[in-house]
């Protein structure tokens, strides 16, 4: 087998040199994984707008916004939102924050950027796969942001997209025709893209490590790739069959979701033999291990920046990675909890309630092991280690809402709350946002040679960090009094007590949003402008961290580096430094 | 296979016991392509299993489920299985030639499978004929609920889809390998995908034709 690959490190492809080869269609996961990074920032940018039209429009129903008339003539007549297009927006606020920004930039962008390198790769192990999960998802994002200007615009059916009314067309209102079918190519394209990513970073992690690299040696980044990488593999495949069958129902005249006798705005609908439950089931199957492929990687990030910003071993290692992957494990069974108000025996309720109770163990271990791994050691306020700390806080207190929502009893009453708005968005949404935000921090000086503003940086930490308290701790308590969620108004007498709470959140949303300017602005100004990086800015012990910044073509200039030591090896005095390089040779590190 | 399955073993070079998951080797002994495929074929075969899972989902939820299919339908399918089951038995023949550098030989039985999916695709799309001229619709048909078309063309289509893109498949691989551009391994991959459509079959005709044979 003269063309048979026996070495690990396997590429021949070279540099290219044209503009096109080297940034638009690239082969370099460096490349695809800033391609990436700068899809889920344009995301969240269009996401975050989304969300200050819903939040203004919750308190100020009769609110005259400039330009959105002129944007959406249908949805927004004068520019007054109209509760149908209340509703598009939210659909896409959601579609948008978690599928291109919760589920791309944390896997694929940091983790195709760092993770060849970081297990001493030249790349990735399929390129051209890589690029073409790229282009799908982008594509996707396309088919999905060309909601926002079809004729009766996005979708009404929310993120989870519910049948009958995202099966049945546009008989049911505004959106659920055209905008509705892009909706379910986009996350069917989004699929399939994440499967390619997925198979491309579990075979990378399994066959490219470097020498010495063994499985136990890698940064907890790696394993945190890995185990999303093993999520996405398994759940995505599911949500494609959903898509696949939603859009046969909505184009091909099928009943997978619609049952019989079903009246539409006074219409009786044309479908028999279906049930809305099978969607609810094939999507959660997908659903609930998403909320893990969103956080995983943040839960990696910050093993990794806490242990180094705090200058000692991350405590636990292994038990980190078991309970991530037990974690990973019990996210598959897990699903029927988001279904407990679909009239689901008591009995599976209790089936579902108990191991999504379990799955706190694991969380609440490794929320101990990153204090504990804080706890004593000498640490370095960087921006990038407040976001971790942040990180930390918010994981904790949205976590806290989960007990309350794995029980049935309880569920049943908060789960049409604002409970659950304010739960999912502190545990899913700005924990992981805060896990990218530490990853960006920390590997911007490797991505583009470059230092960000610390001063600009740490100003951002603190308006977010309380700012989304703000924003979010009050939606608990409104919830436990009672305030639905999904509605456009609140013209209800019973609700009006609570309206000063929802103002107050408003406000202080659209002060965090504006807050994220300055880290817009830190971006991109930093990138042309920040203060030269130096190789290892942090004092870091993993490969990444060997190689210049940012770092060549194949990443390590044509040397394969061999690794000796765990990845985090702090705290240990030699050479005068602190810390010991994966890459050092092997020696008697003088324990402080 | 042995040939195409002998990586390289790590060994420790530095004093510790790091073993084959120590780096620097392919810890599975088997080229990335094949572990690539395999993750391909888990996560495709999970789609499978969705569609599959939705149909008794809704059969054992329908009060008259109908069970049409009479002996020519049952013929045919049984026909469609051996022609399906032969081409993998092609496809053994053609990894194993291209193996041991019968490079002729292995176009040949490549070409002998892709045609064995030909038949196949031919024959069901005679089968979906026969079908829709009976009046069987996705939304409707002369026998109980309209779900049954709906299941009947969504399962069956997905596989069909699978067979054709596994017939272009495997003449890429075919003409790839006839001008030494692919490997024995590009072959084996292309085997794998194709077997575990094969495969999918093996479910689908009890599933969907079995089940619903006409019962005296």
């Amino acid at each position: 087998m003269a063309n048979m690959p026996t070495e690990a490190h396997v590429h021949h492809h070279t540099a290219p040199t044209g503009f096109i080869r080297k940034y638009i269609f690239s082969l370099d996961h460096k490349v695809i994984g800033k391609q990436y990074y700068f899809l889920a920032v344009f995301s969240v940018f269009v996401g975050m707008i989304l969300s200050w039209l819903v939040r203004i429009h919750l308190v100020w129903p009769d609110v005259h916004i400039w330009g959105l008339g002129a944007f959406s003539p249908t949805g927004a007549p004068g520019g007054v939102i109209s509760p149908e297009y209340y509703l598009s927006l939210l659909t896409i606020h959601g579609t948008l924050m978690v599928f291109f920004v919760l589920t791309t930039a944390p896997q694929a962008g940091f983790g195709n950027y760092a993770l060849p390198i970081q297990i001493g790769a030249e790349d990735m192990a399929f390129p051209t796969l890589n690029m073409l999960s790229f282009w799908v998802t982008f594509l996707a994002l396309c088919a999905l942001v060309s909601t926002l200007f079809v004729k009766d615009g996005p979708p009404i059916s929310g993120w989870t997209a519910y049948p009958p009314l995202s099966a049945v067309g546009s008989a049911a209102g505004p959106g659920q025709g055209l905008g509705q079918d892009l909706w379910g190519v986009s996350i069917a394209l989004f699929c399939v893209g994440s499967l390619l990513g997925a198979l491309n970073f579990i075979t990378t992690t399994i066959d490219l490590r470097c020498k010495g690299m063994t499985l136990m040696r890698m940064p907890l980044t790696c394993w945190a790739w890995l185990i999303t990488a093993i999520l996405s593999l398994l759940s995505f495949a599911v949500l494609f069959a959903a898509c696949v069958l939603l859009i046969l129902d909505r184009n091909a005249g099928t009943s997978f979701f619609l049952p019989s006798g079903l009246l539409v705005n006074g219409t009786l609908q044309n479908h028999a033999g279906g049930s809305p439950l099978l969607w609810q089931h094939l999507f959660w199957f997908f659903g609930h291990p998403e909320v893990y492929i969103a956080i995983v990687p943040g839960f990696g990030v910050i093993s990794h920046v806490l242990s180094v910003f705090s200058r000692k071993p991350i405590l636990g290692y292994k038990v980190i990675v078991g309970c991530l992957l037990g974690i990973g494990f019990l996210s598959f069974t897990v699903w029927g909890h988001h279904m407990f108000l679909s009239g689901m025996s008591p009995y599976s309720g209790f089936l579902f309630s108990i191991p999504t109770l379990i799955i706190t163990i694991p969380a609440t271990i490794v929320s101990l092991l990153w204090l504990g791994t804080v706890f004593g050691g000498r640490l370095r306020f960087t921006t990038c280690m407040m976001f971790a700390l942040g990180f930390v806080s918010v994981f904790v207190t949205g976590g806290l809402g989960g007990m309350f929502l794995a029980q049935p009893s309880l569920d049943i009453f908060l789960h049409g709350t604002y409970f659950v708005v304010g739960h999912f968005h502190m545990v899913m949404g700005v924990a992981a946002i805060f896990g990218m935000f530490a990853g960006t921090y920390f590997w911007f000086p490797k991505m583009f040679g470059r230092m960000l503003n610390e001063r600009l940086g740490k100003i951002h930490f603190w308006i977010t960090f309380v700012g989304v308290y703000c924003i979010f701790m009050p939606m608990h308590f409104i919830g436990l009094e009672g305030m639905p969620r999904r509605y456009s108004s609140f013209v209800n007498e019973l609700m009006q007590p609570l309206m000063p709470v929802h103002k107050f959140m408003t406000i202080a949303a659209l002060i965090t949003g504006a807050s994220q300017f300055l880290f817009f602005i830190n971006l991109f100004w930093s990138m042309y402008k920040g203060p030269k990086a130096s190789e290892n800015p942090w004092e870091s012990t993993t490969l990444e961290w060997t190689v210049p910044s940012p770092p060549p073509f194949d990443n390590f200039g044509g040397k394969h580096p061999v690794v000796y030591h765990d990845a985090y090896e702090y705290g240990v005095v030699q050479n005068g430094k602190d810390y010991v390089m994966q890459t050092d040779p092997p020696g008697q590190p003088v324990s402080t | 296979m042995s040939s195409s399955s002998g990586g390289p073993v790590a060994t420790a070079t530095h004093g510790d016991d790091i073993g084959v998951w120590g780096g620097g080797a392919l810890p599975y002994a088997v080229p990335s392509k094949k572990l690539g495929m395999w993750l391909f074929i888990v996560s495709d075969a999970i789609t499978f299993s969705a569609v599959i899972f939705s149909y008794g989902y809704l059969r054992l939820a329908a009060t008259a489920w109908p069970r049409p299919f009479e002996v020519p339908s049952i013929t045919n399918a049984t026909v469609m299985t051996f022609v399906l089951l032969s081409s993998s038995v092609a496809m053994v023949l053609a990894v194993r030639a291209s193996s041991i550098g019968k490079v002729s030989a292995a176009v040949g039985w490549l070409v002998a499978t892709a045609l064995g999916g030909v038949v196949f695709d031919i024959l069901h799309i005679h089968e979906w004929v026969g079908l829709i001229g009976e009046g069987v619709r996705p939304f409707h048909n002369p026998w109980g609920t309209p779900m049954f078309g709906a299941a009947f063309f969504t399962m069956t289509g997905l596989h069909m889809v699978h067979v054709t893109i596994g017939v272009v498949y495997l003449l890429v691989i075919a003409v790839g390998f006839g001008r030494r551009k692919f490997s024995a391994v590009d072959v084996e991959v292309s085997g794998l995908y194709w077997h575990f459509v094969d495969l999918v079959w093996m479910f689908i005709f009890p599933l969907v034709y079995l089940l619903s044979a006409k019962t005296a």
